[in-house]
């Protein structure tokens, strides 16, 4: 009897649990919390919390920052599908067929994807678009009339995805040049023999062979724009007047500097609604692929 | 014909040379504005200011001695080590784990687990932030580098825990089988069995977690108050804000940053390269 109980201990549970208990303990539990407090009004240190029902999101169905932002996530979503996407997929084709120097060009453009964003935003504000001490003054010194790109408020959310896709461009191109290395060789040749130039090999070729992990991309893309912050907090903290503010600084700047947790907690909440939906697609196409 | 062929092979050559170009411009974009930063950091203030593309007039390193000692980078680097270091070994023992079980599907519910993790990889950090701030700081948790190494580690977990798994279904049904008939218990298999077959996994979910934490923003900048809990780009970031004039200082600190980055991503690059491609393409 006592034997058979012991052999029942499945010890697979036990091999489970930590990863489970972290995950559970700082991201599922604190999760359910806010949305939990995004329907109250608390500021994070008063023991006073009441429910307020709708009242966070009606209030930011009626802010303007919050608008701004929403469009600002839009702006960078549609610049990191096109932009990174294209560089990434024509320097990959490039790469393709260099056998002895892909190694180096990959690991060139890599660099600025493996520094820290701190890093990246503090060398482009101080050497590119200081006025004082960066590329732009030196424009300035030989008499262009040009200002630093992050204190307009038209041009400064451009600036702050420009130095973003900076970095994160490499990244692309090494996902789509070890995917075009899976093409079946035989259809490349056969393809070649009937004479198929540059372009038709990439477009009925290389293309279709690689749908797959383009496809995954594009939403691993999509999510990455909505979670937008490291860049614009580094490099205009939201700033100039609001004018790169994005979801996710609005969400930090709410629960950090004004203590609307509540608040906060709803942005938060916004965010993830539209990462969910990018992530059910996700979830979906993973499993479609046989992957679970 | 003689004349064709050679001329195919002009033509050829001409490609071949405008596609460097294009691969060199590429670099150039990527690597011109890191050089700048080199270049500088060798400069005094007024140098900088008066041609910020000019060549350092003399090599001297006085910007770097001052840097080491304003941005504290003795007890950044300490600081990053230890941050990086406790997530690397959370993330791996538990991950390794998680992974054996999920590849076998060894117990009831994998397949909902695996969707829990599949969500959680895509998680918004302010879905979650706001409420953990609180109750670390009601904890006393604020500041406190193994604390926040374990929020890290919650954030790397569901990919590396997919990574592991993936390295666990590579290995073979008979090798667990042959153990298991020569008596062996789950962790003896684990260790003897299993742990010597995945470890270049291992390696990689390394590289790849460590490098993210060494290079982590939100979640650090948000934990780790308190000067003497700075990591080295916490304590670069707080440079900038109260040592604004000194150009020439803040660019050796840059340098001080980017050098061991850089070098770490050199040695460890087919590692590195290997984990980014494994999580996006399947081979």
């Amino acid at each position: 009897m006592n034997q058979k109980t012991r052999r029942k201990i499945n010890w697979n549970y036990f091999l489970i649990a930590p990863a489970l208990i972290i995950s559970v303990s700082i991201i599922l539990v604190p999760g359910i919390m806010t949305i939990v407090y995004s329907f109250t009004d608390w500021n994070g240190l008063s023991p006073n919390i009441s429910f307020i029902g709708l009242k966070n999101f009606q209030q930011l169905m009626r802010d303007g920052i919050f608008k701004r932002a929403i469009m600002n996530n839009v702006i960078w979503t549609v610049m990191f599908i096109t932009i990174p996407v294209c560089i990434g997929m024509f320097s990959a084709m490039l790469l393709l067929n260099r056998k002895k120097t892909r190694n180096f060009y990959q690991l060139a453009f890599l660099i600025p994807y493996v520094l820290a964003p701190s890093v990246n935003a503090m060398l482009w504000l101080n050497i590119m678009f200081s006025p004082v001490s960066g590329v732009i003054a030196a424009l300035r010194n030989m008499g262009l009339d040009i200002s630093s790109p992050l204190a307009s408020m038209k041009t400064a959310i451009y600036a702050c995805a420009g130095v973003d896709i900076w970095h994160y461009w490499s990244y692309l191109t090494v996902i789509y040049l070890a995917a075009l290395r899976q093409t079946p060789q035989d259809q490349v040749e056969a393809a070649m023999v009937e004479g198929a130039g540059s372009w038709q090999l990439f477009r009925f070729v290389y293309l279709p062979s690689i749908m797959t992990t383009v496809k995954m991309m594009f939403i691993i893309i999509t999510i990455g724009c909505f979670l937008a912050f490291d860049y614009i907090k580094l490099l205009t903290g939201g700033g100039p007047a609001h004018a790169t503010e994005v979801l996710g600084t609005y969400a930090y700047s709410l629960a950090f500097g004004s203590m609307k947790v509540g608040k906060a907690a709803a942005v938060g909440l916004v965010i993830s609604f539209f990462g969910l939906i990018a992530s059910s697609i996700y979830t979906y196409l993973t499993r479609k692929e046989n992957m679970i | 014909m003689r004349e064709n062929k050679k001329r195919l092979n002009r033509t050829k050559i001409a490609r071949s040379t405008a596609v460097h170009v294009i691969l060199l411009l590429l670099v150039f974009i990527c690597l011109a504005p890191i050089a700048l930063v080199v270049i500088n950091s060798f400069k005094e203030n007024a140098e900088i200011t008066r041609n910020p593309l000019s060549f350092p007039a003399a090599l001297q390193f006085e910007n770097y001695t001052q840097a080491w000692k304003t941005g504290r980078f003795a007890l950044g680097f300490i600081n990053s080590i230890k941050l990086t270091g406790i997530t690397i070994i959370i993330v791996l023992i538990c991950s390794t784990l998680a992974g054996y079980v999920l590849a076998g599907k060894r117990i009831k519910g994998s397949g909902a687990i695996l969707l829990y993790f599949l969500m959680a990889m895509t998680v918004p950090i302010q879905l979650f932030l706001f409420p953990l701030y609180y109750a670390y700081a009601r904890l006393g948790l604020i500041g406190n580098i193994p604390a926040t190494s374990v929020i890290l580690a919650a954030t790397s977990m569901p990919l590396a825990v997919f990574m592991m798994r993936t390295f666990f279904l590579n290995v073979p049904k008979e090798l667990e089988e042959a153990a298991r008939i020569d008596g062996a218990g789950t962790a003896q298999l684990i260790w003897y069995v299993m742990r010597p077959v995945v470890s270049p996994g291992l390696i990689t979910v390394g590289v790849l977690v460590g490098l993210q934490t060494w290079n982590e923003y939100l979640i650090s900048s948000t934990f780790l108050q308190g000067e003497k809990n700075f990591t080295a780009t916490l304590g670069f970031l707080s440079m900038n804000g109260s040592y604004g004039s000194a150009m020439g200082v803040l660019m050796a600190s840059a340098v001080i940053l980017i050098g061991p980055v850089v070098a770490f991503f050199l040695i460890m690059q087919k590692y590195f390269v290997d984990g980014m491609v494994s999580g996006a393409v399947k081979g």
